[in-house]
């Protein structure tokens, strides 16, 4: 009783003990985000270049080109009737079709990368076959290092991800539920501080970040050797930051609601902007320019890129300031919202 | 000071409304320390409204207010030490246990028994490891008062305590707040069961819409019925034409008709019956049902409103 007779650390306890007895949320902050790194980071593993599929339609000289063709190595061809050889083509199962003749003509989708490569592989091939030699002697030296990987990518997206939907889930749907069960009401009646029942919910996430960030971590570095090349120290005291930033948030986005629906409902409005335009899964610079103003105010994009940038780059903490005063700020807001609208009732 | 009067609450003229709705409608009270007083009502009477604006959960819209000497606004922090609240719709978080739970609301306040104390006090030992959502409606609603005993309260409130609980629970509730108040602290409880009031209440305010429209001891509300016995009958081929003349018998009070019966109060019962019985066998009115009971506080509630206390 003694040891823990301090009213923060009390409510502290209280909501890690929650938190662990509740097996839905230990799969959703631990287990779900290890599955999607590992799924993903399966799907789009470095591969030795795959052949290109191509089709030769059927007709004088066809099995004749198909089978110079298929000489190259890194080109698959096959001989299919003209109906055939379209639908392949627009089912994307070959990435282009060869009508030969005297002159040969490739049909092809332009806006496809896969397209654009067989073509030029293929008229290379092409011309080779019908004889041409190429005047300089090239020779090639292959580099594949770590870091530079879709899954080094991945894997800060991921944790970034997850501080953000830990901290909005759950502490929004834990505060949504106490309020519609009248517990915040009943600690209303009771001389607790309203600040440390917050602070409680932040004391908590802090601990649960530390978890998360090692099991992701962990995961990416054993399963797909991702280092972390900056320190570890530093990539720490960002979680912290962006763990502590979404507590906010999510007590914010909890702080009016009454039922976990309209809770669920104001979550997803506001995480799936990031989901999608912060760069969890791909580079935010794919969007077109009169996106990125937008896109670096979200909370996620300046999480992400000093985790990547501590992560990838190994970059020192003082080069991701100005990211950490941006997380910082959206924390310190939405919290000091969050405290003057709360609806205890 | 109230408090050194003896008196634990005291307010006048309180006043809450939501929106157009009246929930308080000018209410004067005063509880005596030492006391366990009881508010009577229906449903939507505005008992929980009034029970949490003395918690100071709720601002009134007008009115005095003192609680154990001190006023809502200044000395809350000091109030909420010494209160004990339990609220009629809070479900305590399912997945602790009763000793965490009763650890953290320990936590909350200076001084007060141990949680081992209070576990023992609402007979929860047995069940100091199990989770709140594996508990039975009864022992749930003993954790809720055990919570609102780990301050070691001067006053206790209890807001409908033993709604819905089954009889063997209800009577064990009783008994808790029955040794609360013997060792010197103050209830103030709302209810709408009648044998509740007059079981744990000293001193039982009738509320309805929002406003005090009796105040005693149960024995005295009953009392001042005039009369302390009913009875009911029923006849064969009732025309109501009877009310009239039923009236006149020794020592009838007052009539009230409800589903098919007639309910007579009266003082004497003894004498009554014979006269009654004497007075249908002249008029050849057949009798098909009689029964008697002791007045309660029902029946002052529907000699005042009209109505009854539930629906059911």
């Amino acid at each position: 009783m003694t040891n823990f007779s301090h009213p923060l650390l009390q409510l502290t306890r209280a909501r890690l003990l929650e938190f662990i007895r509740e097996p839905e949320a230990l799969f959703w902050v631990f287990v779900f985000p290890v599955l999607m790194a590992l799924g993903l980071g399966i799907a789009f593993r470095n591969r030795p270049a795959e052949s290109l599929a191509v089709a030769v339609q059927d007709g004088h000289g066809a099995v004749a080109l198909a089978a110079s063709l298929d000489s190259f190595p890194d080109i698959r061809a096959t001989v299919l009737d003209s109906d055939e050889a379209r639908n392949e083509l627009r089912t994307g199962k070959v990435a282009l079709v060869l009508i030969p003749g005297d002159s040969v003509t490739y049909v092809f989708d332009p806006t496809r990368t896969e397209s654009q490569l067989a073509r030029r592989a293929v008229d290379d091939a092409v011309q080779r076959s019908g004889g041409r030699t190429d005047p300089v002697q090239v020779g090639e030296q292959h580099l594949t290092e770590p870091g530079s990987r879709y899954i080094d990518f991945l894997i800060p997206g991921l944790l970034g991800l997850n501080l953000m939907g830990s901290g909005m889930w759950g502490i929004g749907f834990n505060i949504v539920q106490a309020r519609r069960k009248k517990l915040l009401k009943r600690l209303l009646a009771t001389p607790m501080r309203k600040s440390q029942y917050l602070l409680s919910y932040a004391l908590s996430r802090f601990v649960f970040m530390l978890l998360e960030v090692a099991a992701l971590v962990g995961f990416g570095w054993l399963v797909f050797d991702v280092r972390v090349h900056g320190s570890l120290v530093d990539l720490l005291v960002v979680s912290v930051v962006g763990a502590l930033a979404f507590t906010g948030m999510g007590m914010l986005t909890a702080s009016r609601a009454k039922t976990l629906e309209g809770v669920s409902g104001i979550m997803n409005l506001v995480m799936m902007p990031m989901w999608i335009f912060s760069g969890v899964f791909f580079s935010y610079s794919r969007f077109p320019e009169a996106f990125q103003p937008i896109i670096k105010l979200l909370p996620l994009t300046p999480l992400l890129d000093a985790l990547r940038s501590i992560m990838t780059d190994g970059a020192p903490l003082g080069a991701n300031l100005g990211q950490l005063l941006a997380i910082a700020a959206w924390g310190l807001l939405s919290f000091a919202i969050a405290l003057k609208i709360f609806r205890w009732n | 000071m109230t408090e050194a009067n003896g008196i634990a609450v005291l307010c006048r003229g309180l006043k809450k409304r939501y929106g157009s709705v009246v929930a308080v409608d000018g209410l004067d009270l005063e509880v005596k320390t030492g006391e366990c007083f009881g508010l009577l009502g229906p449903n939507g009477a505005g008992k929980t409204t009034t029970v949490e604006i003395l918690e100071g959960l709720l601002e009134p819209d007008a009115g005095d207010l003192e609680v154990l000497g001190m006023r809502w606004g200044s000395d809350d922090r000091a109030l909420r030490q010494r209160l004990g609240v339990q609220l009629q719709e809070t479900e305590l978080a399912e997945k602790l246990s009763v000793e965490e739970t009763l650890q953290l609301f320990r936590s909350f306040y200076q001084q007060g028994p141990t949680p081992d104390e209070v576990m023992r006090i609402v007979g929860l030992e047995e069940k100091r490891k199990a989770w709140v959502s594996k508990l039975s409606s009864g022992q749930q609603q003993r954790l809720a008062i055990a919570c609102a005993l780990v301050c070691k309260p001067d006053l206790l409130f209890l807001d409908e305590p033993t709604t819905g609980l089954d009889p063997q629970s209800r009577r064990q509730l009783w008994d808790l707040v029955h040794d609360f108040k013997t060792k010197g602290g103050t209830v103030v409880l709302t209810t709408h069961y009648m044998e509740e009031a007059h079981r744990l209440c000293d001193r039982v305010a009738v509320v309805d819409h929002g406003r005090i429209i009796a105040l005693g001891t149960p024995s005295e509300l009953i009392a001042a019925l005039g009369a302390e016995h009913v009875v009911e009958i029923a006849v064969e081929n009732d025309d109501r034409a009877i009310d009239t003349w039923l009236r006149d018998v020794t020592g009838v009070q007052d009539i009230r008709r409800e589903r098919d019966g007639i309910f007579l109060t009266v003082s004497e019962v003894h004498r009554t019956i014979p006269a009654l019985m004497a007075t249908l066998q002249k008029r050849g009115v057949e009798l098909s049902n009689l029964t008697t009971h002791h007045a309660t506080l029902e029946d002052v509630f529907v000699s005042l409103t009209g109505r009854h206390l539930r629906d059911d």
